[in-house]
């Protein structure tokens, strides 16, 4: 086995690993928010389809969506998507819901005491939002979204189901060759240094917000 | 001269008509406490004067602006959205929580608005802010968070606060109540300190001696009616009204 080869490809699956993940990062924050406001909202008109939208991400099985995506969109509106495209955009969708209701328990966990404060100081809603609320739900929302961003760096893994060439799909592929089991004990590593630089940025990150509590 | 007038104000919750028709008055630089049993509708009158709640029917009258007046069908109608929000700027609330901001320096919690709202300087409100605090005895916390303090220390923050806004009447909802007995002393100091400097109040309290020494007028408040309204001396020696009497029986004895 040639290990020099092996490692070379693995590092580069990685990289597409790494883009599922910050794609999905990048999208599905800002997105999360969106949907998360859409849930609170007090139109109905908004707040249901918003909540039939989490209960179908978060009910259905990322890998079935991710087929969906890939196999399904082609037949029911003729949009054939690169299965790297299919790929992040499953994932964005998908990690969407799941932030968006970190941020709504962050955001209902605020005391009504603090926009009543800056109501009463004369705060926009804009600057009691911005200023005052958003904050104090960063600092409340950390904990869940490491647990959230350690599965998604397993979650990538997923898209070898689609064929995206990421860090197992090249794995699988050369232990099914080859029959040597020594690329999973290199995957399993990979993948622990990936979650160990997460796990620790999430640590400092709860270290410099724990000035207040 | 009339700080505030409220005229025959309603206000019910699903249903629940919690003020049935208040009616009163606050003269510059006079102290109003109102006191009253718990449920008996002070601390909703106290937000509905700070727009925290919307009556349902009356008028307000805040330092010569109409906040709100009843149309003809007897329904409440508020000045636009811009008004509102100017004569918001007259009032300070002090909250029995304290709700200071957790995330912002003592210091910061004091010129938030100051710099936000009333575009001050940073360096004229943080010069305003550290007077006050030295007027609150805390001009060493300016740089400590609100979880450092102790409660009385926090509601005096939260009224320095409320002052750097420059308000023409400070309200206060129970600004003890949610401290130990050894800390309401200094909080009720402070309110008496800023009394002798004629600063316009309103203090919902459950403090009867405090209420009788300090306040010019006192407003017996039960079940979302004014009971009883007069000088500390008519109220407390001679109410007219048996509920008012009943209420300060215990404190008269004690």
């Amino acid at each position: 086995m040639n290990y020099q080869v092996l490692l070379s490809q693995m590092l580069e699956s990685t990289l597409m690993t790494l883009q599922l993940f910050f794609s999905t990062i990048l999208f599905a924050l800002p997105l999360g928010f969106l949907v998360a406001f859409g849930r609170m909202s007090r139109f109905k008109i908004i707040s249901l389809p918003v909540k039939a939208y989490i209960l179908l991400m978060r009910g259905t099985p990322l890998m079935l969506q991710l087929l969906f995506f890939f196999y399904a969109l082609k037949p029911l509106t003729g949009i054939q998507l690169d299965r790297n495209v299919a790929a992040m955009l499953a994932f964005a969708l998908n990690y969407a819901a799941y932030f968006a209701e970190i941020f709504r328990g962050g955001m209902e966990s605020i005391p009504m005491g603090q926009y009543e404060a800056s109501k009463v100081l004369g705060f926009t809603k804009q600057q009691t939002f911005f200023r005052v609320v958003l904050p104090q739900v960063i600092k409340r929302v950390i904990p869940p979204m490491g647990n959230e961003f350690i599965t998604l760096v397993k979650d990538t893994s997923l898209a070898s189901v689609i064929g995206v060439v990421e860090l197992l799909k090249v794995t699988s592929d050369w232990v099914s060759t080859t029959t040597v089991m020594t690329p999973f004990i290199i995957a399993a590593v990979f993948y622990l240094v990936m979650n160990g630089i997460v796990t620790r940025c999430f640590t400092v990150a709860e270290k410099r917000l724990g000035y207040y509590r | 001269m009339q700080m505030l007038q409220a005229k025959d104000i309603y206000k019910g919750f699903d249903g629940v008509e919690v003020l049935k028709g208040i009616s009163f008055q606050v003269n510059k630089g006079d102290v109003l406490a109102i006191i009253g049993p718990s449920g008996s509708g002070k601390s909703t009158l106290l937000r509905c004067i700070t727009q925290l709640e919307r009556v349902d029917r009356g008028e307000i009258t805040i330092c010569g602006e109409q906040l709100v007046k009843d149309s003809a069908g007897g329904q409440a109608v508020y000045s636009d959205k811009k008004t509102c929000a100017k004569i918001g700027l007259h009032l300070g609330l002090v909250f029995q929580n304290f709700n200071l901001f957790p995330h912002f320096s003592v210091l910061r919690n004091i010129t938030e608005a100051p710099v936000r709202v009333l575009k001050q300087s940073k360096q004229q409100a943080e010069s305003t802010a550290r007077d006050l605090l030295s007027k609150m005895g805390l001009a060493d916390k300016a740089d400590a968070y609100p979880h450092q303090l102790s409660g009385g220390q926090q509601q005096r923050v939260s009224i320095a606060r409320a002052l750097a806004m420059n308000p023409d009447i400070l309200f206060f909802d129970e600004p003890t109540s949610a401290l130990d007995p050894e800390l309401t002393g200094e909080i009720l100091k402070v309110i008496r300190e800023l009394a002798a400097e004629h600063m316009t109040m309103v203090v919902v309290t459950h403090e009867m001696k405090f209420a009788r020494d300090v306040a010019d007028q006192v407003i017996f408040m039960d079940d979302g009616i004014i009971v009883e309204c007069g000088t500390p001396e008519q109220v407390f020696q001679s109410a007219q009204n048996e509920r008012t009497r009943l209420f300060l029986s215990r404190f008269n004895e004690g």
